[in-house]
């Protein structure tokens, strides 16, 4: 049987999962006014500036930084037979024309991937939308890297 | 500053860490959000763990809001009232551009900014510098959050 299927690996997903969920609604980054209050940096003379995305971001990093030193003195994971780290390595133009694309979409909406999914267990207005719309976008996005990568000069 | 909260964001911050922490020495996978579900899409290798991943972070979501109730209060408001800014075009674009650039610069602020971040990926850096780089801009110039 395949590994991914079998019940540890499915326990984990579903227990990181969890932990994802109840951290993005405990940070409040769940709240796309909250994030958009941090990218703000024209509010940060007034003094409304929040920095709080930027804690969140810091303690995650540090938790899961640790977790890669335990992980690089595996030979593999607990319950897989690889790391499955990208396969791309190299700073290229999807890096660069996609992150864009991303940080306009993040900008306008304050909504990045994860809090768009926590966010189907309260259903605001309008989400339907804008998950629809980030689904397509994403399907499109598997050819639109194809033609990138044949037009890279 | 007054809505600045430093206490829930390093709490909340330490649980996601923790949540990609187990997923990667657990199953060796990223935990990013835009390639957990883009990856649904054809073509899918491995959708029942994207699934029970995805499931479990949005009953999370919900969980934590029946028992912390009060905890998400920005500028004076309770959670109920949450809500998407901008008019449906706006929300239908932002969601067009999130899903196209995440997909085509392979990350998101999960993948690239938490997990990149911590393996100490170039790749992942400037990716993380060209979204916050553009989000600030897109922020500061349509004043959506004000």
């Amino acid at each position: 049987m395949n590994d991914s299927l079998k019940l540890p690996y499915l326990l984990v997903a579903a227990i990181s999962g969890a932990l994802f969920g109840g951290g993005l609604y405990i940070s409040q980054m769940i709240d796309p006014l909250k994030v958009l209050r941090f990218l703000d940096f024209g509010a940060i003379p007034s003094g409304n500036w929040d920095p709080s995305l930027g804690f969140v971001i810091v303690a995650a990093i540090g938790v899961m930084f640790i977790g890669v030193r335990i992980a690089d003195k595996r030979k593999m994971p607990l319950f897989n037979g690889k790391f499955h780290l990208p396969d791309v390595k190299k700073i290229d133009k999807p890096l660069v024309i996609g992150s864009s694309l991303f940080g306009a979409g993040w900008g306008m909406s304050g909504i990045c991937p994860g809090p768009a999914i926590a966010l189907i267990a309260f259903m605001p207005e309008n989400l339907l939308i804008f998950l629809i719309t980030m689904f397509a976008g994403s399907f499109l996005g598997h050819y639109a890297i194809k033609w990138i990568v044949a037009n890279e000069a | 500053m007054e809505s600045f909260t430093p206490l829930s964001a390093l709490l909340g911050g330490a649980m996601i860490g923790l949540a990609s922490a187990i997923l990667w020495v657990g199953n060796g996978r990223i935990a990013g959000i835009s390639g957990i579900f883009g990856q649904l899409l054809p073509p899918a290798k491995t959708i029942i763990w994207r699934l029970v991943f995805l499931a479990s972070m949005i009953g999370a979501a919900y969980l934590a809001y029946y028992f912390l109730p009060d905890l998400s209060v920005v500028g004076g408001q309770k959670f109920e009232q949450v809500k998407l800014i901008g008019s449906p075009l706006w929300i239908a674009i932002a969601g067009l551009l999130i899903g196209l650039g995440t997909k085509i610069g392979n990350g998101c602020t999960s993948g690239h900014g938490v997990c990149g971040l911590a393996r100490f990926s170039l790749r992942s850096l400037v990716g993380v510098l060209i979204f916050f780089g553009v989000a600030i801009i897109t922020v500061t110039i349509t004043g959506v959050a004000r």
